[in-house]
C-alpha cells in the first residue's frame, strides 16, 4: 500500500510537538500509518470511535480537561460530524485541530469518494472553519503548529487537509 | 414510577462532588433548579454526545470521578458510544440513563424504548462492565454510591416518568457554563481544594 510512511511519521511527529495527548481515529486507507504510530506510542491515548460524531465530543471532553488533542479522519468522517461541529464546537467555542485526509479531489480513481471531495472545502468554508492544505512535507511542522495555535486562539475548529500529494506515494507514468 | 427530579434529589450529595456531563432538557433544568455547581455542564445541543464528552473527560483527568446522565433519546442517537466506552472501560466513568421512553423537551413523542427496545441489554452486549436496572430512587442512589466508590466503569438505565418541570429555563448562558466548567476542571486537576469546584 502506498501510502507514505515517511509523510504520516512527519504529521506524527508535528502532532507530538504540539504536545498533543488524545487522538481520536477511525480506520482509513491514508491514516492507517498514522494510526498505528498513534497505538504503538505509549504516552498518545489512541481512542478508535465508531463514528466521527463521537470524535467532536470526545475532543471537547478533552479540552475542557485541559489536553490537546488530535482529530483523525477522512472527509466523508468530517462531513458524518458536521452536526456535532456546529452544535458543540461552534456553539461553545471549543478549539478542534482536525487532520482531514482529502479524498476525492485531483487524481482520485475511485468514483465513490468524488463527491466527497467536491463538498468538502464548500462546507468547510460555509462553516468558516480555516484550511489549511498540507501538499509539501516541509510545511508540515509547521502548519500543524500553525494550525493549532490559532485554533486555540479563536476557540474555533481548523481543518488541515491532508492531500494526495503528501499521503500516497505513487510513481509518475 | 420513579420521577427523574426525585431520583437527582436522591443522588445529588454524590453529584456535587463529582465532574458531572448532562444532556439538554428536562435533566439539565431540574439539576440546575435543585443546585448548581462549577463542575457540571449541560450539553444544550449536539444530541448523544455527553457520553462522548465524559468519556474524553474520563480518559483525560483518570484521577477524578466523571458521571454522565444521559436520557432514551440521546443515547439511542449515539449508540456507538457504548461500544467506544467498552473499548476503554475507564473506571471513573459513570454513565446514567434516565429512560423515560419519550423524547420529553420535543412534544413527547415516544422512543423505541417504549416498543421494547432494552438500552440496558445493549450496554451489557456492548462491553460496558457493569450494568445495572434501577428503578427505585433507594436503588438508584445504592448503584452510583457503588460506581463511584468502586473502579469500574458502569451504566445505571433507570426507568423514570416522561414528566419534566414546568419551565426549562436555566439563568445560566451556555458559554458561562462552559468557561466555569473549564476552569472548575482545571482547578481540580491543580488540585486547588476549597477553591476548586464549588458553584
Amino acid at each position: 500500500m502506498p501510502v507514505s510512511m515517511t509523510n504520516s511519521k512527519l504529521i506524527y511527529e508535528a502532532l507530538k510537538a504540539c504536545d498533543v495527548k488524545i487522538m481520536s481515529a477511525l480506520p482509513e486507507t491514508w491514516l492507517v500509518h498514522l494510526i498505528r504510530l498513534a497505538d504503538d506510542d505509549p504516552d498518545t491515548i489512541l481512542v478508535r470511535i465508531a463514528k466521527e460524531e463521537e470524535a467532536i465530543g470526545i475532543s471537547a471532553g478533552a479540552y475542557l480537561a485541559g489536553v490537546n488533542s488530535a482529530l483523525l479522519m477522512q472527509n466523508h468522517g468530517f462531513l458524518a460530524a458536521i452536526n456535532p461541529i456546529v452544535s458543540l464546537a461552534l456553539l461553545y467555542k471549543i478549539p478542534l485541530l482536525m487532520l482531514i485526509s482529502y479524498r476525492g479531489h485531483m487524481g482520485e480513481k475511485d468514483p465513490w469518494q468524488t463527491q466527497g471531495g467536491l463538498t468538502t472545502e464548500p462546507i468547510l468554508r460555509a462553516m468558516n472553519i480555516p484550511i489549511w492544505h498540507l501538499t509539501n512535507p516541509a510545511d508540515i511542522r509547521r502548519r500543524i503548529k500553525d494550525a493549532q495555535t490559532l485554533a486555540a486562539a479563536a476557540l474555533h475548529p481548523v481543518a488541515v487537509l491532508l492531500s494526495r500529494e503528501l499521503m500516497w506515494e505513487e510513481p509518475l507514468p | 414510577m420513579m420521577l427523574r427530579n426525585d431520583a437527582l434529589q436522591a443522588i445529588y450529595p454524590e453529584l456535587e462532588k463529582h465532574i458531572v456531563v448532562t444532556i439538554m432538557g428536562a435533566v439539565a433544568a431540574e439539576l440546575y433548579m435543585i443546585g448548581h455547581r462549577h463542575n457540571f455542564f449541560y450539553l444544550e445541543h449536539a444530541m448523544g454526545l455527553a457520553s462522548s464528552m465524559g468519556l474524553g473527560i474520563a480518559l483525560c483527568m483518570p484521577e477524578h470521578k466523571v458521571i454522565v446522565i444521559d436520557g432514551d433519546g440521546s443515547l439511542l442517537m449515539n449508540l456507538g458510544t457504548l461500544s467506544t466506552m467498552a473499548r476503554y472501560k475507564p473506571g471513573n466513568l459513570l454513565h446514567i440513563v434516565f429512560d423515560n421512553e419519550s423524547l420529553l423537551s420535543v412534544g413527547g413523542f415516544p422512543t423505541a424504548t417504549a416498543t421494547g427496545t432494552d438500552l440496558a441489554g445493549i450496554a451489557k452486549a456492548s462491553g460496558i462492565p457493569i450494568v445495572v436496572e434501577a428503578d427505585t430512587s433507594e436503588r438508584l442512589s445504592q448503584a452510583v454510591t457503588a460506581a463511584l466508590n468502586g473502579d469500574q466503569l458502569t451504566t445505571i438505565v433507570s426507568k423514570v416518568e416522561a414528566i419534566g418541570p414546568k419551565s426549562f429555563h436555566m439563568d445560566l448562558p451556555l458559554l458561562e457554563n462552559r468557561f466555569q466548567f473549564k476552569r472548575s476542571l482545571e482547578a481540580l486537576r491543580q488540585g486547588m481544594r476549597g477553591v476548586s469546584i464549588d458553584g
